[in-house]
């Protein structure tokens, strides 16, 4: 890798030259990522590829995914409809390409919300200890061990259906599980004797958990993460599955298999093969990624 | 070690409770009631003096404090009551549908364990072999797919299959038999559900057992055994598989209490009369006391399977036993 | 006048039919398994459930006092006896029905049925006591007071003459219990919820919760020669795919309900000759209701132009082929007589014969009632069949003219509820009723004091003459076109209600099943006494 040639004057030219370090420093980053992470780059890329499927889906999809057209109903994949029509005549390719759109869109969010609240959670949890750590590893047992289809049919019954409320649906059980993580990650800092040097010296709460606990569990936050993507995914296909998750006409994956797709599963397959395809593609990409991420990572799982 | 199991042990009744506090506020917040469900789902009309009348032999006028005491009163005594659709005691409705749905749980263990523990090793053992990454590709796969899209597409396969060889298409008879009256019906009908969830389970207990490994496997102490010349077949079986069994063991248990939730989709698909359709089929009637009942089970045998893994880990982990 | 026409029709379409019927013979025997679309149902009771499922799962035990004709179940207006020996004519100008009970019925558990029983039974329907339920009591509106003066007559006293009374006589819940069990008061009517015990053509033998109920021919059944069945055997399957594999592999017979049109070419495709298809037009229709309280659906112009939007007669074929709708009608059962000609649908907004017209008087409503660009929510409910297909057509229909529409599913409890309380804009619903009878059918058309049922919160005293106009009518010729009136107004001149497509049944079956017809409901003709096995 190399820097840039000999600076030239100005404080300007200084920031321009620091910003094009970074982006080489970046690029590089990644390159050696791909060397030596073949397996993780091959999920990066299915990531990719679905994440930009529904990002430039508005550009690069053949039809309307919610135009109904009652002339071609139940049509067999063909030039016409690469991936074949659904009961409504709709096009699946076009369904499939917006639906990448709110699969990330629920996956990221609830991911980055659960995550994040059970970072605070168990980061605080572990830190101040005592009966606040008690009372939130009751809540969390409570969370966790409860079915999700009661609390999703409570939220879908109560606030209404719309992706909004799906992901509130979707993040309540993972806050329990980021949490349970974060905790124990966080905990093995807890003990070391300097914490209590530092609360003794008076340093604040704040201080003490951004500077010395957080870092700490930042690795594993970030693998819990990446697999959280993909358990939304999944939690949001078996939600729209049972009819408690994204509403008609909006395209999502797992609401294509619900109902019709298996009415016709036998004379039109193509309705649910390809929605539970693309679902298994992009997860699996994730996992992929997620895995070799944690093999980058944590230094203990690193070959000899 | 005593105090802890005890502390352990008594930590259970509040998290049960809060389970009760919580079924039975999420259920009565849920718009409508059974009694609007029950009359009107045919889209028949029905009179405002039926309604009431239904309101008030079910008792759900009577306000939500008094309802709850009672449901309370109810679990302690362990009576679950009477199912507001059927009239018939909870227990009934649920011990005639809890057979399937651990006929199932249960194959789906065996199927996992029998195949996680051995491919499991054998992929830590061959890091980043040919084997390895078979392993690990079909095990992330398992975490992958969708559980009911998988039981749809196996459904279609075996009808597809059979249709092309004997030109009749095959299908798991309906009406369910037991085991032990009839082995045969019997498995035709439970295998494709337990094969089916059964996978993802295996796929999170491979990929745990062949991280397990991995890290014993890099322990000082077995690099010192196979310094000492012992076999390579003792040192996997007396040293690291003993020691990398715990967390194993611990996902398997906790993914066993997941496995009930996973029960919901795949009775679905697969049409079996289980306790999974059941609670479907409850939170959909809003039937109050069937739900109430039902999440307390599965609560419950959540909350012990953690009770017990907790335990099993404080006795195994001589860290915490001699703490 | 025009009832013994039809009683005269229905002779002689019976006469024609014999020949047919006559070249099959039926065989005695066997055992018919049959599916019930139902997890299972929520008592036995007939007189306090509203599901078919009840209806599947017990209609086989019990009598009732009339019913629509088993041999011509497609008839709106052919109605025989079960219990009685003859259809009574109405005396004292129509208000008071005289039936004549059979002798020598008996009940399962030995007991002989007489008019007192009949009376107990409807008595309890009609004026339920005080913690009874009986969901059906306001289709008796027209009903005074019933008794038994002696073992085999029953008289129903009418508040005033109504042809709407024998269809609602013809109740398929009208199960006759005993009055002897009725009045216990250690079993009382609630013991029927859990027990089956009745008069009918099979007897109750065994049931297995969430599973099958089963029975066996009852050998004193006083409809001599019947039934055919040695036993019935009924299945409980809630999932569709598990009802249609069950006919695809012949482990069972048939299903009661209805398939949509998908699985019934699938099973055609799949079985050929192996398999009989009956359809008909279905009782039940898809219904749009605006909520009258919220603006702009005070204005009946906005409402009309959402009707007018509506590309009923183009769509409905394509939609017929992916959901369980098929025919464009009123709000009165297309194949009633007291439906309108198809000239005078054509008249009604929404049912004009050309869209593009329809839909340019659309817009200019819209805009004349200041409402371009309308915006608004549609409540459905979260059910496939037809409820998400129709809903999903609607929207596309009213994009048609401008007008935005998002969807919000729920499932059937808080549906229910968000229309109780009136929290919603626009509501599809469906108006559903058993045996068709127009002028009780259309009940919840009506304004909502009048009737609790009509969630469109909306009042209007011209509609009441209207409709009491055509229900007290006795001269069918007027009485249909009182009806008409009164549908016009309701979904034109007001446009109170949208009625968008009839549903449509369609009962794909092994066609070794042979003396079950189809019906307009699936709650009609469930006893299964006629049916035999060319086996």
């Amino acid at each position: 890798m190399t820097v840039a040639a000999p600076t030239p004057t100005g404080t300007s030219a200084l920031a321009g030259e620091r910003l094009a370090t970074r982006w080489h420093v970046a690029l590089a980053a990644v390159v050696s990522f791909i060397r030596r992470q073949p397996v993780g780059s091959i999920g990066m890329f299915l990531v990719l590829i679905f994440g930009l499927a529904g990002l430039f889906a508005g550009v690069i999809s053949p039809y309307n995914p919610t135009a109904n057209d009652f002339g071609a109903m139940i049509q067999a994949p063909s030039w016409a409809h690469w991936l074949g029509t659904d009961q409504l005549g709709r096009d699946v390719l076009s369904r499939i390409l917006y639906g990448a759109r709110t699969a990330y869109i629920v996956g990221i969010t609830s991911a980055t919300v659960g995550g994040f609240s059970g970072l605070v959670l168990g980061v605080g949890s572990a830190y101040f200890g005592g009966r606040i750590d008690l009372f939130l590893q009751r809540i969390n047992d409570i969370v966790m061990s409860f079915p999700l289809i009661i609390m999703a049919l409570a939220v879908v019954s109560i606030f209404g259906t719309g992706v909004h409320n799906v992901i509130a649906a979707i993040t309540i059980p993972l806050i329990p599980r980021c949490q349970r993580v974060v905790r124990s990650s966080a905990l093995a800092i807890r003990e070391v004797p300097y914490v209590d040097a530092a609360r003794a010296l008076g340093f604040s709460h704040a201080r003490i958990i951004l500077r010395h606990m957080v870092p700490n569990v930042v690795a594993p936050f970030l693998i819990m993460l990446t697999s959280f993507v993909g358990q939304a995914i999944l939690a949001e296909a078996a939600l729209s599955y049972l009819g408690l998750g994204v509403q008609e006409p909006t395209p999502a994956w797992g609401l294509m298999l619900q109902g019709g797709a298996e009415e016709y599963a036998t004379t039109a397959p193509w309705i649910a093969i390809f929605p539970g395809l693309a679902i298994m593609l992009t997860v699996f990409g994730i996992n992929l990624f997620g895995d070799s991420l944690r093999d980058v990572l944590d230094p203990k799982l690193r070959e000899r | 070690m005593h105090r802890y199991i005890i502390n352990r042990i008594l930590l259970v009744i509040p998290t049960l409770l809060g389970a009760a506090a919580l079924v039975f506020a999420l259920m009565r917040l849920i718009p409508g009631d059974i009694c609007l469900v029950r009359l009107g789902s045919g889209g028949t009309s029905f009179t405002e003096q039926a309604l009431q009348t239904c309101h008030a032999e079910i008792g759900i006028d009577k306000p939500w404090i008094v309802q709850f005491i009672q449901f309370i009163w109810g679990l302690v005594r362990f009576d679950f009551g009477i199912s507001m659709w059927s009239g018939k005691p909870v227990v009934d409705e649920i011990a005639s549908r809890f057979p399937v749905s651990l006929e199932v749980a249960v194959m789906a263990t065996i199927i996992a364990v029998v195949l996680a523990i051995p491919l499991g090793t054998i992929s830590a053992l061959k890091q980043n072999s040919w084997i390895d990454l078979v392993v690990r590709t079909f095990s992330i796969a398992g975490i992958a797919t969708p559980s009911f899209w998988l039981g749809i597409m196996s459904i279609l396969l075996v009808l597809d299959v059979t249709q092309a060889i004997s030109g009749h298409p095959w299908m798991p008879p309906i009406d369910y038999v037991s085991f032990w009256k009839d082995p045969i019906r019997n498995l035709s009908i439970v295998m494709l559900p337990a094969l089916t969830v059964g996978y993802r389970y295996c796929a999170v207990s491979m990929r745990m057992t062949r991280s397990a490994m991995l890290e014993v496997l890099r322990e000082d102490y077995i690099r010192t055994a196979r310094a000492k010349g012992l076999v390579e077949k003792i040192i996997i079986n007396r040293h690291a598989l003993k020691n990398a069994m715990l967390p194993v063991v611990t996902v398997i248990g906790l993914e066993f209490a997941f496995l009930i939730g996973g029960l919901v989709v795949t009775e679905q698909v697969f049409n079996l009369n289980g306790i999974g359709r059941l609670m479907v089929l409850s939170v959909q009637n809003q039937d109050y006391t069937l739900t109430q009942a039902l999440v307390m089970l599965v609560v419950a045998i959540a909350v012990l399977t953690n009770l017990l893994v907790d335990l099993l880990y404080a006795g195994l982990d001589p860290r915490i036993r001699l703490n | 006048m025009t009832r013994l026409m039809a009683l005269l029709g229905g002779c002689i379409a019976a006469l024609v039919a014999l020949p047919a019927l006559a070249d099959e013979t039926p065989k005695h025997g066997g055992t018919l398994t049959y599916m019930i679309p139902a997890d299972a149902p929520p008592t036995f009771d007939g007189h306090r459930e509203t599901t078919y499922a009840t209806i599947h799962t017990a209609a086989p035990y019990y009598s009732v006092l009339i019913r629509v004709n088993p041999d011509n179940p497609s008839s709106t207006t052919d109605f025989t006896c079960d219990l009685c020996t003859e259809m009574p004519k109405p005396t004292d100008g129509g208000k008071t029905y005289t039936f004549n009970i059979r002798t020598g019925v008996k009940f399962h558990n030995g007991d002989p049925l007489t008019a007192a029983d009949v009376a107990a039974s409807w008595n309890e329907i009609i004026f339920p006591p005080k913690g009874v339920l009986s969901p059906r009591s306001s289709n008796f509106v027209m009903v005074d007071k019933v008794e038994a003066p002696d073992p085999t007559t029953v008289v129903f006293h009418l508040k005033f003459a109504t042809s709407a009374f024998l269809p609602a006589l013809a109740d398929p819940f009208g199960w006759i219990y005993e009055k002897k069990i009725l009045d216990d008061p250690s079993k009382g009517p609630h013991w029927y919820e859990k027990n089956i015990m009745g008069s009918g053509p099979f007897k109750f033998a065994g049931y297995e919760l969430g599973q099958e109920i089963k029975g066996d021919r009852n050998p004193d059944y006083y409809h001599k020669g019947l039934p055919y069945l040695d036993h019935i055997i009924g299945i409980f399957a809630p999932k569709q795919a598990t009802r249609v594999e069950a006919i695809r592999s012949n482990r069972a017979a048939i299903e009661f309900r209805g398939f949509p049109p998908a699985s019934r070419d699938d099973l055609k495709k799949q079985l050929g000759d192996k398999i009989t298809v009956q359809e008909s037009d279905w009782n039940c229709g898809s219904v749009v209701t605006l909520n009258e309280k919220k603006k702009p659906f005070d204005d009946p112009r906005v409402r009309r132009a959402l009707s007018l939007a509506i590309n009923r007669w183009g769509g409905a074929p394509a939609l017929s082929k992916i959901a369980d709708v098929r025919t464009v009608g009123s709000i009165i059962f297309p194949a009633s007589p007291l439906a309108p000609s198809k000239a005078q649908l054509e008249t009604i907004a929404g049912f004009w014969p050309d869209i593009n017209k329809s839909r340019a008087e659309a817009k200019r409503l819209l805009k004349e009632a200041g409402a371009e660009n309308l915006t608004f929510t549609l409540l459905n409910r979260a059910v496939d069949q037809p409820y998400k297909y129709v809903g999903i057509w609607l929207i596309d229909e009213w994009s048609k003219i401008g007008v935005h529409v998002t969807q919000e599913m729920l499932p059937t409890g808080p549906w229910f509820e968000a229309q109780r309380t009136g929290n919603f804009t626009v509501d599809l619903q469906a108006n559903c009723h058993s045996v068709v009878n127009p002028l009780i059918d259309v009940q919840p058309y009506l304004p909502s004091s009048v009737s609790k049922q009509n969630y469109g919160n909306y009042e209007d005293p011209e509609e009441m003459v209207l409709y009491n106009k055509a229900l007290h009518e006795t001269d069918p010729q007027k009485q249909h076109e009182d009806m008409f009136q009164f549908a016009k107004y309701v979904m034109d001149t007001k446009a109170h209600k949208i009625m968008v497509l009839w549903w449509y049944r369609i009962v794909p079956y092994r066609s070794y099943v042979k003396g079950w017809k189809v019906s307009p409901s699936h709650y009609v003709n469930q006893d299964l006494s006629n049916i035999w096995l060319d086996q």
